[in-house]
């Protein structure tokens, strides 16, 4: 079973390295883009034959995959959005 | 008195502060990580370094160590921890101060001395320095930008929690001295009680002039008077 964690800057938080990286895509010539933030995918297999439920990922989550005071997270399982 | 100075694996600045507490004249003893147990310490150091390597967030895992559990229990009941650049970080992790220390804003890492001004003297560690003292103390860190939300930042002001801020040598705290881009030029911060500080800025590199100063020293003679007048009153208690 595998699952995928998206860890994002809260909205509102300034990302310093979103904005040195959109200004590099400004000097490379691509003007289009107005904003980029830049957050972390962790992927997760368990181990054969263990099945996790989303109340657990959530868990890790909130207690050591995301600090919530900065960070937003969502997860999906393989195949499913949740 | 004697002070516990917690080594994580990836701690490096573990060695500075068990000279710095002798030199200031305490008594230090290394505890590893792995331990459950602080029996017998008068007060706790998380010292910096890059635990874990900074795996995941600066912090996120050393406070799962075991011996955090124990750290927890002794902050509880009242006695004094410091934690110093990660041990700040790993302080905020574990839930034991208000915020969180992001990246620094020009994503640099920051290695040069700074001004701070002594915004609280409500902690052990500041006890005996009189209010708005300018201190030189260094900081060494890429990740000290510390943030919390508009409504803590109000609460943290009222109580008295904003211990040191960023500040000019002559003690002017406007953003132009603000090295990380901290809110409100934060440098170190208490819990409510007073009791656990952290601090982004390393007092314990500054105890000898020979190495850049002795403004450190202020922060752990503090610390050993405020628990000579503990241990006396305990004796008289007794």
């Amino acid at each position: 079973m595998k699952a995928k964690v998206f860890v994002t800057l809260k909205k509102g938080i300034a990302d310093p390295q979103g904005f040195a990286v959109r200004n590099a895509l400004d000097s490379m010539g691509f003007f289009g883009v107005k904003e980029v933030r830049i957050g972390k995918l962790i992927e997760l297999e368990t181990r054969d034959g263990i099945e996790i439920t989303a109340e657990t990922v959530e868990e890790m989550c909130r207690s050591l995959f995301a600090n919530t005071i900065m960070e937003d997270f969502s997860f999906q399982f393989q195949g499913e959005e949740k | 008195m004697k002070t516990a100075i917690i080594v994580f694996p990836g701690s490096n600045c573990d060695l500075d502060a068990f000279n710095a507490i002798l030199q200031c004249g305490g008594e230090a003893e290394y505890v590893w990580h792995m331990e459950r147990e602080l029996e017998g310490f008068d007060a706790v150091i998380l010292p910096g370094g890059f635990s874990y390597g900074d795996y995941l967030r600066c912090g996120a895992i050393a406070r799962f160590s075991p011996i955090m559990e124990a750290v927890k229990k002794f902050a509880d009941s009242g006695r004094p921890v410091l934690g110093i650049c990660n041990g700040f970080q790993i302080l905020t992790e574990a839930g034991l101060l208000p915020g969180t220390l992001l990246r620094n804003k020009n994503l640099k890492f920051i290695c040069k001395g700074t001004f701070l001004k002594v915004e609280s003297t409500c902690t052990p560690f500041t006890s005996m320095i009189e209010k708005g003292r300018i201190l030189k103390i260094p900081v060494a860190h890429g990740d000290g930008n510390y943030f919390v939300d508009n409504s803590t930042l109000k609460d943290l002001e009222e109580n008295n929690q904003i211990v040191f801020r960023y500040s000019s040598p002559n003690g002017d705290t406007s953003s132009l001295f603000n090295p990380n881009g901290s809110i409100s030029n934060i440098a170190g911060v208490s819990n409510l009680r007073g009791n656990v500080l952290g601090m982004m800025p390393h007092p314990e590199r500054v105890v000898n002039v020979l190495t850049g100063g002795t403004d450190g020293s202020f922060i752990f003679r503090s610390l050993f008077s405020m628990l000579e007048g503990v241990i006396a009153s305990e004796a008289v208690n007794s």
